[in-house]
This record gives structure tokens, sequence and C-alpha cells, in this order.
């Protein structure tokens, strides 16, 4: 139903249009394509707003619920190209794209979008990695929800453009499609140290190297991606489209040094003094798993979510049993998980891709209050994820041989509201009650990791050991810049790329005009 | 990141000297440290300690006792070929101080994390003495090379088939009961039950006492969680708050319980590299839903 449109670029990739003629009403499946020439596609430049309004926002193809939650294969399964082209098409086209605001990054949404409905999805790439150096990953994780969709004018009324959806469709056509076109700047003469490969790291990497800098990334695991490889499940954004983005780095000449632990292997003032890096960028990430401090932590089958999916991500336990990783993890037929971030929730369907029967979530807020995307908690219900809200763990209780078999818990009720103006969660006593279960993860945060800090003197970190900085990310420290979770807590990919990118162009400034 | 192994051979029955080019790692090792090792490609990663270092020549020595699958996989590889991937030095190094007379107790390959210890010790002036201990004579390992440091090496076997007749803690509690020997500190490192019972011995002395300890780890950079031992009742993680700590607050028996969180798996790996293919899965599985 569709052709190629004589005359494309020659690089084999159908150039075409959809419209929406026939579309409107229509269910996806039953929709039908019509191939616009060259001259169409002005006119459908020009689609009335009307008629725009009239498309309904385009549903994410999913592998089946029942089917997903035994595989670690991927959720979504992308748009297909027509769906894209009308998704795309929802877009009013503001002239002052709220939804710009939306994104930590600033994508030019409007822009990225329109071009998706011409078609032209070599100019949507360009746009999109001029702003965004891992689209391919924020397409997946982002909470767009409460970013750009959130801004979204048709999200007013009804549903906003899937801004998100959108974004990953272009940054998968282009993984598939493009070469990187990247031309090396002239050279600075300028080194820059980056510590950590997670989302800020890989960012300010990229964009230092578009400047001309020469970039060496250090990396204490042995892969990099930070929490994208060790802690995002495969299900979720797979391994390989971070390999893909951190491969497109080093054919930008990035050069990633992994096995290198800074503060261990090297501390920051030796980088800037005998390894002769003008600056360096921190971007360790938050790290340290927090544990609740109840009775019974110490018992086999208890986890911190990190370890938990170090061990099946990183590691890749889940293949432990085909004899493809010496790593193992612990399944069990009974898990539960505490946490309502998106920690929690990756956990806890990680659990039940392992064979858990039930996988239960609980958390202590109310539903309401969950940290994690709306996808993540909508996909985990769908796969048949128990969520108790309202409930707190009190104590983990072992068997005569130190293994876990139960969890005992505490039902909760929101009391006044407290700092963070969430109901403080309070007990209701005697409602004491346990979950059998032989594997408990624990997925209620982290903090920030003190080996690098402790061995740079002079570094000024909060009263929670993270590191403070200044508008352009710098640090105490003349000349060391950071970003990411070990300056903000535990936040978002999006919010640690945007930290590389601004401590990029810091670097720049100060590597050039020395302020 | 590749590391080539410049030097291997056997120290004793399953426990092999690896000599590996790791130049980053030698610059700044010290005694205490230890490095994480992933042999293979979807390989492990597992804790090993290093047993000396050069920042010369950059090379580093670890020593491996073959306990299951990772490590019979590394003992293995030969002179010349590759370790996949050898981060560290990790962890926090031993404070060497001035303790007078100080008392080194290594079991099995745990005397490897001694030898630099002493070393160390004598740096800044201490007496030092060794106890090591073995099965057997065969399994007494560093006697020579402790003797470069120690003022007095005691090697100990169980059966009596060289040096002390006995096990460590019997040899120790002999130096804790001369006072001529003025005990000032003890540092050990070995299987945890010997751990255990070292601690017991010094306890009474009031003898500060040091233990390296070697739980499960995966990251070793403080990112997991899953090395967590109870020290004084407090949850501590062995790769960035320690692997020393004070003896005499460790919990032993937790440690030693949670060093069987994988007993099952690590079968079923031993069993795949030995090609017996007789399938453990079903024992596995049994275990879940029998808990
Ligand atoms: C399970 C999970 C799910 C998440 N899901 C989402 C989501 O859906 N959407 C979203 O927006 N956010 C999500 N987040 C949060 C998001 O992943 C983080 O905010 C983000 O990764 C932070 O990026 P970063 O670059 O600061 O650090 P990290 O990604 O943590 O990377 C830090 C890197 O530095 C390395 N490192 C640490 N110490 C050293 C050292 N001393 N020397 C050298 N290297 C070092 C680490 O090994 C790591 O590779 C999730 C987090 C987790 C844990
Ligand atoms: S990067 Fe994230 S916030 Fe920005 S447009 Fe894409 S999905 Fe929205
Ligand atoms: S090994 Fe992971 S925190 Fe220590």
């Amino acid at each position: 139903m569709s052709r190629p449109i004589a005359g494309g670029r020659g690089d084999g990739i159908e150039r075409r249009a959809c419209s929406p003629a026939t579309a409107v009403a229509g269910e996806q499946g039953t929709r039908q394509w019509r191939v616009m020439d060259s001259g169409e596609n002005e006119e459908e430049q020009d689609m009335k707003p009307s008629e725009r309004m009239k498309i309904a926002r385009q549903h994410m193809p999913e592998q089946e619920p029942l089917v997903r939650a035994r595989r670690f294969t991927e959720v979504n399964q992308g748009y297909a190209p027509t769906t894209a082209c009308l998704e795309a098409q929802r877009c009013l086209q503001c002239k002052d794209g709220k939804c710009i605001k939306g994104c930590p990054v600033g994508i030019d949404i409007p822009a990225f979008v329109a071009a998706v409905s011409e078609n032209d999805l070599h100019k949507a790439a360009d746009i999109l990695f001029a702003a965004n150096v891992l689209p391919g990953v924020t397409g997946r994780v982002c909470p767009q929800e409460t970013q750009c969709e959130a801004e979204c004018i048709r999200g007013k009324k009804e549903t906003p453009v899937a801004v998100g959806y959108l974004e990953r469709f272009v940054a998968d056509w282009a993984r598939e499609h493009r070469k990187d076109l990247f031309t090396p700047p002239p050279p600075t003469g300028k080194k820059v140290a980056i510590v950590g490969s997670g989302p800020a790291g890989l960012t300010c990497a990229g964009e230092c190297a578009k400047r001309g800098h020469q970039v060496t990334i250090f990396e204490a695991l042995h892969i990099p991606g930070g929490v994208l490889v060790y802690g995002i499940p495969e299900f979720r954004l797979p391994n390989f489209i971070v390999e893909a983005e951190v491969e497109t780095l080093r054919h930008r000449g990035v050069d990633i040094q992994c096995d290198v632990v800074i503060g261990q292997t090297y501390t920051i003032p030796e980088l800037m003094e005998s390894e002769g890096f003008d600056a360096v960028f921190i971007a360790n990430g938050a790290g340290l798993p927090i544990f609740q401090g109840i009775p019974g932590e110490h018992l086999k089958g208890v986890y911190s979510a990190n370890e938990f999916l170090t061990r099946v991500n990183l590691m890749g336990a889940y293949r432990f049993r085909d004899g493809e990783a010496d790593t193992p993890v612990m399944r069990a037929s009974q898990v539960v998980v505490v946490g309502g971030g998106n920690t929690a929730m990756d956990s806890v369907r990680t659990a039940k891709r392992l064979g858990a029967e039930p996988a239960i979530l609980v958390y202590r807020r109310s539903r309401e209050e969950m940290p994690a995307r709306i996808e993540e908690v909508k996909h985990a219900e769908e796969e048949g994820i128990n969520i108790q809200i309202l409930t707190n763990p009190v104590e983990v209780l072992g068997d005569e041989h130190g293994w876990v078999r139960a969890v005992r818990c505490q039902r909760m009720e929101l009391g006044e509201p407290d700092d963070s103006g969430r109901r403080r969660p309070v007990a209701i006593k005697g409602s004491e009650f346990d979950i059998p279960c032989q594997v408990f993860i624990e997925a209620i945060g982290t903090r920030a990791n003190p080996l690098l800090t402790q061995t740079t003197p002079g570094l000024k970190v909060n009263k929670w050991g993270y590191i403070e900085v200044d508008a352009n990310c710098m640090t105490s420290i003349r000349g060391v810049f950071a970003g990411g979770d070990i300056v903000r807590g535990s936040a978002t990919v999006i919010l640690a790329m945007g930290d590389g990118k601004t401590a990029a162009g810091a670097i720049h400034r100060y590597l050039m005009n020395g302020k | 990141m590749m590391f080539r192994i410049l030097n291997a051979r056997w120290l004793a029955p399953q426990v092999r000297w690896i000599e590996v080019e790791a130049p980053r790692v030698a610059r700044h090792h010290k005694p205490g440290h230890f490095v994480i090792v992933r042999v293979r490609d979807g390989g492990e990663r597992v804790p090993l300690t290093v047993a000396s270092s050069d920042s010369k020549t950059g090379v580093i020595t670890l020593v491996v006792q073959v306990v299951g699958a990772t490590t019979e996989v590394l003992c293995s590889l030969e002179t010349g070929q590759h370790i996949m991937d050898v981060v560290g030095p990790l962890g926090k190094p031993t404070e060497i101080e001035e303790f007078g007379h100080a008392v080194l107790v290594g079991g099995g390959v745990g005397t490897a994390v001694i030898y630099p210890q002493a070393g160390a010790l004598k740096a800044v002036g201490n007496r030092v003495s060794a106890v090591i201990g073995g099965r057997t004579k065969e399994y007494v390992i560093f006697e020579k090379e402790l003797g470069e440091y120690c003022d007095v090496v005691y090697p100990c076997t169980d059966d009596g088939s060289y040096g002390y007749h006995g096990f460590v803690t019997g040899k120790l509690k002999e130096l804790l009961d001369k006072p001529q020997e003025k005990v000032g500190a003890v540092l050990m490192a070995g299987p945890v039950p010997m751990m255990r019972a070292v601690a017991e011995v010094t306890r009474p002395y009031g003898v500060k006492t040091i233990a390296s300890l070697n739980p499960i780890m995966v990251d070793g950079t403080g990112m997991c969680g899953g090395c967590r031992v109870k020290v004084d009742g407090k949850m501590k993680f062995a790769c960035v708050d320690g692997p020393e700590f004070d003896a005499h607050q460790v919990d032993f028996r937790e440690l030693a319980d949670r060093l069987t969180s994988y007993r099952v798996e690590e079968k079923i790996a031993w069993d795949r590299l030995h090609g017996e293919h007789e399938c453990k899965l079903a024992e596995a599985e049994r275990r879940c839903a029998s808990q």
C-alpha cells in the first residue's frame, strides 16, 4: 500500500507520506494508506488543525502481557512507519512549542515531529541528534508524561502527541539506516577525563568530542553504560541499543577505558597532575544502595535492587541456566519487592520473568505517589504484578537454614502532609501480616558513593555526600565539573544528560578562555 | 581490556601463582587491597587478593585456589594467555601501625593476604611473626617469602607432617601466653572457621585483631551491597568499608552462612565445566519450591 517515492535519496529508504484521509476514525489495522507524491507532501504540510485533531493517539504495539512476562525481550515493539507518520500529524505545530520547554535538553520537538510527518527521517534524525546524543535511550526511558508530553497543548484536552514514541522511532531508524556523518572537528589539543559512562558521562563525552577535545572515559565496570546497562532491564531498554550509542561515541574518537575506578586506580588530582588532563567531568552516579535497616536483611534471598538487577542485566544471570553466563541469581517461586520507583518496578518485573508467581510489590504510600513512570506501572499490572499500596515491610523472616521464608508487613494509612508535601504514611497498629516469599528485594533508593569524593581533597559535597556545583556544573575545584545522580541524588536519565551537556559547554569555555 | 599472564605455576595442590600485567593496579596497590577479576566473556566477577605488586614492572601477583568453576577456569590459564578484566586496587588498605610485635595468621590462600602486610609492618619497625597453616606440608605456602620480612615463621599442619602439629590457633595461643612475646596485634586471613576461631583465641587477651573478610562480591565498588557483613551489629559493605575489620566485632556466623548462598548454582557450574550434563536444575528448582 505504499511505494518508494521515485527520486528519493537512493539510500534504499522509502520516503513516503501517509494521509489521514481515510484513517480518521479507523481503528489501527483497518486503516488505509495513500501514498503521496512530493506535490501532495506540500499539501500535507498544510493540513488543517481540525484534521490533525481528528487523529487519535497511536497505540504503541506491545508484546502480549502473558507472553512477555516470561521473556526478557523488549515489551514495546516500536511504531511502524505509517503509524509514526500518523502520530506525527497529530502535532499542531504550535508556534512556541511548549513541549520544548518540557524537555530538559531542549529538543526542537515540533521540527522533528514535522520531519517525521513529511517522512524526512534524515532531517528528523539531524534535529534529534543535534540536541540529544542518546535518543534511542531517552525515547524508551524518559518520563515523557511529566516532561515534553505534559506540556503538549493537545494533552490539555485529550491525549498529548506521543513525543517519546516518535523519538524512539527516529532513533531506531537512524541506527539501522544511517552512517554516522560525523566530520571530526579540528583538534583543540585539550584533554578531558570523564568519570563514569552513564548517561551524564556519555553525553558530556559526545559534546566534548564535537568541540574537538580529546576525551577519555574511565568506567569502573567492565562495560560502559552505567545504569542503562546494569540497572534498566533488557525488556525496557535492550543493551544493544546502548552499545550502538556507545559505538557512535567511539567512532567519534571517544576513548573508553573500563576497569578503572577513580578514587582507587587513579585519583582526580592524579588525572590532572600526572595524567595530563585539562578538565575532568565527574559522573559516577549515586550508586550505594540503601537498606531499610529492618531485622533479617542478612538472610540468604535478600537483595538490594542494584545487586539483583546487576546480576540479571549486567552479568546476564537469566542465561545462567543455558550455560551462557557464569553469574547466578536466586530464582524463587515467590518474590516480594519493596519500593515505588522505576527500580522497584524493574525488579519486580524481572523477578516475574525469572518465574516468580506471585511477584509482589509493596509500597508504603499511595499509588498516586509512586515515582515510577506511568507506563511501567501499567505494564507491570498487565503482566500480573501484584501491587500492594500502603504496605511496609518491618521484618524479614528466615528458616532454620538462613533462607528467607516471608516478609512481615504492616498496613499504613495516610496522615498529615510531610516536608515533601505528600501525606505521611502512618502504620496501622496491629495490622502486621506475613507474605511468604523466598526472595525479598529492597528498592528504596540509593545514596552517594564516597569512593571518589573522599579521595579528592577540596571537593565540596553537601551533607548527603552529593557533589556541590555551580550553574555551570563546576565543582569547588577549578577545572573539575560534575553532573548526573552524584549531584542531584537519584534523578533521571535525561536530567543526567542535561548536566552532561551543560558541563560540556562550560568545559569548552573553561578550556578555551580559561573561565 | 585484556590482561596478559606473565607467569603461572602451581604453588600447592589446587593453588596457583599467577603474575599478571596490570600496571595501573600495580602502581597503587597497598597491602590489604584486592582486585576483581572477570576471566572471560560471560564470566563472573570474583574478588582476589593481590599477593604482591611491582610498580616498576607493572606486574601484580594473584594467588588463586580452585574452589569452583570460575577459579578452575582461571587456574587453567597458562603463561601468555589473557584474563579479560582486572579492576583495582579495591578496598581500603591495611592500617599499618607500630604494634611492637605483630603476629600474622594465614590459613590456606589467606597466607597470600598477609604476605604484603608482613613487609609493610616490618618497614615501620615492628617485630613480625607469621603463623601459617595448611592441611599437610604441601599446602603450606609462602613460608620462604614470608621469611624475608618476618622475624619468625611458624608453619602449622593439621596432620603434623610439617612444623607445628595442629591448627594455627594452637600456635597462636602459645605466643599469646608467653609474656615476653608481647603480642601487640594479630592480623589474619583465611577460611571463615579459622578466622572465627582466631578471634575467639585473642578475645580474652584483649589483643587488637584484624580479619580480612571474603564475602561474595559483584562490583566491588559499593554499588550492589552483596558483600554486606555485620560488624559491631552494623551493616558494612566489605568492598568499600573493608575488607579488613575488627575481628572481635565481626559476625562470622552470618558471613559463613551468606557464603553458602549459591551452593546449588556453584555445583551446577562445576558440573557443567566438567562435562557432567546431568541436570541439576531440577534440584535448584526444588530448593526454591521447598523454601
Ligand atoms: C533500575 C533503574 C531504573 C531506572 N529507570 C529510569 C527510567 O526509566 N527513566 C529515567 O529517566 N531514569 C531512570 N533511572 C534513573 C537513571 O538511570 C539515573 O538517574 C541515571 O542513570 C543517572 O546517570 P549518571 O550518568 O549520573 O549515573 P549512572 O548511570 O549511575 O552511571 C555512573 C557510572 O559511573 C561508574 N562509576 C561509579 N563510580 C566510579 C568511579 N569511582 N570510577 C569510575 N567509574 C565509576 C558506574 O559504574 C556507572 O557506570 C533508573 C535507575 C535505576 C537504578
Ligand atoms: S528527550 Fe525526553 S523529554 Fe526530551 S523530547 Fe525526548 S522524551 Fe521528551
Ligand atoms: S561488592 Fe557490590 S557493594 Fe561490595
